[in-house]
């Protein structure tokens, strides 16, 4: 058997698809009328979102609100509608309060969070055994806390979302294998929506991306069973937002 | 008719007439149509917001190559091994071989159609690997030694007793009526999984050519984990997945959200954009990511159907199909069901054995209008109808059509006809139903209208 070489088959497939793309196709949405099914020369389509669509298309998906109230009150009522538990408050030391009234309520006995000024200053005001996995850590032992508290890179008022990445927010798993996730947040991460979102991560981190970055709306989730929704599928059960 | 087409006949057979899958798909999908009308009716726009993806997927795919290489280059740039695969043997052998490089036993494995289209599972533990499905639904029907029901749904078709049941016998758990109690007895069963797996297997849903990244969409986190775990971590991806720019998600992302599941955006969905990078805690340190062509191309050459290589693969022209709705995903017998499934299976496995998939349809066109990125889905159903016609012409059908063609033609004959017809129609009705009845084809699942008694002609003159 001849060994393929992988430089052969991308290069075999780039071929198949310039060959393919010498014809071209009808325009999106004219069902292919105007012309012999396709199969004629047919004129370059003139798109109605000349040039680089989502800017304009921005304008047609689900608002996120034009002032920092607005945007807040419709990030608070999509949480409530995705169980996430939002609490926005007045300063750090209330936030702290906070977490500490859940930490108390949910008996943990044993947290899991990542080096920041956010969630050093939450971490000594919790002052229980903290698991911090900056530079490595054993799975199981992360498996084993009741929490993981991170920050966040921004919150989009349009969808409830945040957003974690493996660089600032303590790792991939940090945020996803212990049974409830708090983050920690400031009221100017709070942006409008998803394009304004991606251009609040390029200004972050756009030179260097970290290796992941995920967009969490709500708890873990799923409805495979009978269409029914049942929180905590695989990743946390609960996300709490600290907000101030 | 092909095999495939007689199975897919005597399974509809079976399923139309089964009342319990009928109530269980139907109560289902009324509670997605709910969820979905809600999430549509919060977009400003929601037909601009979807010519407006058609577009972008158009742009995306009639520059497949430049973007692909776009992609490849970035996505190397930062320690990514991606892998060219031609044809599903070729990625599958690719995938082996890395799981054997990595000396792996067990592989967990987040929710991938093209895995299932590559029939991924079946080889890998052919090898003796132990490949464990994280999705819940896809744990489910990996549990039961079936292919899912749905591209998005994959345990849609099942009961919560049924699941229950299942779980007794496989996993030795206490029964339960409680979906939240089944779930949790899945989640405790993966955890360990994902802790103590060598490689993760996921797909994609999106790549990302500007910076080189792959998006990720799930509710559950079992991607999230897949692809935080595992030292070594694989992608397998069709090569129709590119988008030119990161931001297009902004888009995309509550576009696919809404029209696959009716929320504004699904619970996680996350770009990676290459291994553990330095100064990260956690993370793969291997990364593969295997690109499959296995006959896109082919559909690609096609600039009538190009437009199906738009697909997201959200599942809306399946929730929405008359036909999916009454013989369920499995009858179909393909990877992909529903009209897009009935649109893309004849160009990946061959239009003689799968052309009868374009006539499971009644053309009401409902898939068209749900598809979030506006493919023509019923009129390739056409088109693929024509097309196997063309290949394989009928000389009784076209000897037909050439008789009807000189009667409707020729007025004292189509008269005479007329005459015949209705001299013999007393008759006719008598024999229908029976074996001797000359159009039991026809009558046998319909009613033959009756001949008028006279003709339009008649009647007009009769009235003047």
């Amino acid at each position: 058997m001849v060994e393929e070489s992988p430089m052969n088959a991308q290069e075999r497939i780039l071929a198949r698809i310039r060959e393919a793309l010498t014809v071209p196709a009808p325009m999106p949405g004219s069902h292919g009328h105007g012309h012999d099914q396709g199969r004629v020369e047919v004129p370059a389509p003139v798109f109605a979102f000349q040039g680089r669509p989502v800017h304009v298309a921005r304008a047609w998906l689900p608002p996120g609100g034009t002032t920092p109230e607005e945007q807040l009150t419709r990030f608070s009522a999509a949480s409530a509608e995705l169980k996430t538990d939002f609490r926005c408050v007045a300063s750090e030391a209330e936030a702290h309060e906070q977490l500490r009234g859940i930490a108390d309520s949910e008996g943990w006995k044993r947290v899991a969070s990542h080096h920041s000024a956010l969630t050093d200053a939450a971490t000594t005001a919790l002052g229980r055994p903290t698991l911090f996995t900056d530079g490595g850590y054993v799975p199981d032992d992360l498996e084993a806390c009741e929490a993981g508290i991170t920050t966040c890179d921004v919150l989009v008022a349009q969808t409830g979302s945040l957003v974690v990445n493996s660089r600032t927010s303590g790792g991939r798993a940090l945020s996803v294998l212990p049974p409830h996730h708090v983050v920690l947040a400031r009221r100017d991460q709070l942006v409008c929506d998803l394009t304004a979102a991606f251009q609040r991560l390029e200004e972050l981190h756009g030179r260097n991306w970290p290796s992941m970055i995920s967009l969490v709306t709500g708890p873990s989730r799923t409805g495979d069973i009978e269409r029914i929704l049942v929180l905590g599928a695989h990743g946390p059960k609960k996300l709490t937002v600290l907000m101030w | 008719m092909s095999n495939a087409a007689q199975q897919f006949l005597e399974a509809a057979g079976t399923i139309t007439r089964n009342l319990r899958h009928r109530g269980l798909i139907q109560t289902a999908l009324r509670k997605y149509e709910v969820a979905r009308d809600r999430k549509k009716s919060a977009f400003n726009d929601w037909s601009s917001a979807r010519q407006s993806a058609a577009e972008t997927k158009w742009d995306a795919i009639n520059h497949l190559d430049t973007y692909l290489t776009e992609f490849t280059s970035k996505i190397e740039a930062r320690g990514t091994k991606v892998h060219w695969c031609p044809t599903g043997p070729e990625a599958r052998d690719t995938i082996r071989g890395i799981i054997r490089d990595a000396k792996a036993k067990c592989v967990v494995k987040s929710k991938a159609m093209t895995a299932e289209e590559i029939h991924l599972n079946e080889a890998l533990e052919k090898d003796g690997f132990e490949v464990v499905e994280s999705d819940l639904g896809e744990y489910i029907v990996q549990l039961r030694k079936e292919p899912p029901y749905h591209i998005v749904f994959p345990a849609m078709h099942l009961t919560r007793d049924e699941i229950s049941d299942l779980f007794e016998r496989e996993l030795g758990s206490a029964p339960t009526r409680e979906p939240e109690e089944l779930t949790m007895i899945a989640r405790r069963a993966l955890r360990r999984k994902y802790i103590q797996a060598d490689v993760g297997i996921t797909g994609a849903n999106f790549a990302i050519a500007e910076t080189g990244m792959v998006s990720i969409t799930e509710n559950e986190g079992n991607a999230r984990l897949t692809a935080a775990l595992p030292r070594v971590m694989i992608t397998l991806l069709g090569i129709e997945k590119v988008l030119p720019k990161m931001e297009d998600l902004a888009l995309f992302l509550p576009l696919l959200a809404t029209a696959g599941a009716g929320q504004t955006v699904t619970g996680y969905n996350t770009l990676y954009g290459g291994p553990r990078q330095p100064g990260e805690s956690d993370g793969p340190v291997e990364w593969h990511v295997v690109l499959l062509d296995n006959r896109r191309t082919e559909l690609l050459a096609d600039p009538e159907q190009r437009d199906a290589l738009h697909c997201i693969r959200c599942g809306a022209c399946l929730n929405v199909c008359p036909i999916f709705r009454n013989v369920g995903g499995h009858t179909y017998g393909t990877t992909y069901s529903g009209p897009v499934g009935s649109v893309i299976t004849p160009h990946l496995r061959g239009l003689q054995d799968w052309k009868h998939l374009s006539n499971a349809s009644s053309l009401c066109g409902a898939c068209t209008e749900a598809c979030p990125v506006k493919i023509d889905l019923h009129h390739h159903l056409l088109q693929n109808r024509r097309n196997a016609v063309g290949e394989t012409p009928s000389w009784i059908e076209r000897l037909a059509w050439r008789a009807h063609a000189f009667a409707v033609n020729t007025p004292a004959l189509y008269q005479f006809g007329q005459e015949v017809a209705r001299i013999v129609e007393p008759l006719r009705q008598r024999l229908q139903g029976t074996p001797l009845d000359p159009v039991k084809t026809w009558t046998s699942t319909r009613d033959l209208p009756p001949v008028a008694p006279e003709s339009f002609k008649e009647w007009w003159r009769n009235r003047r």
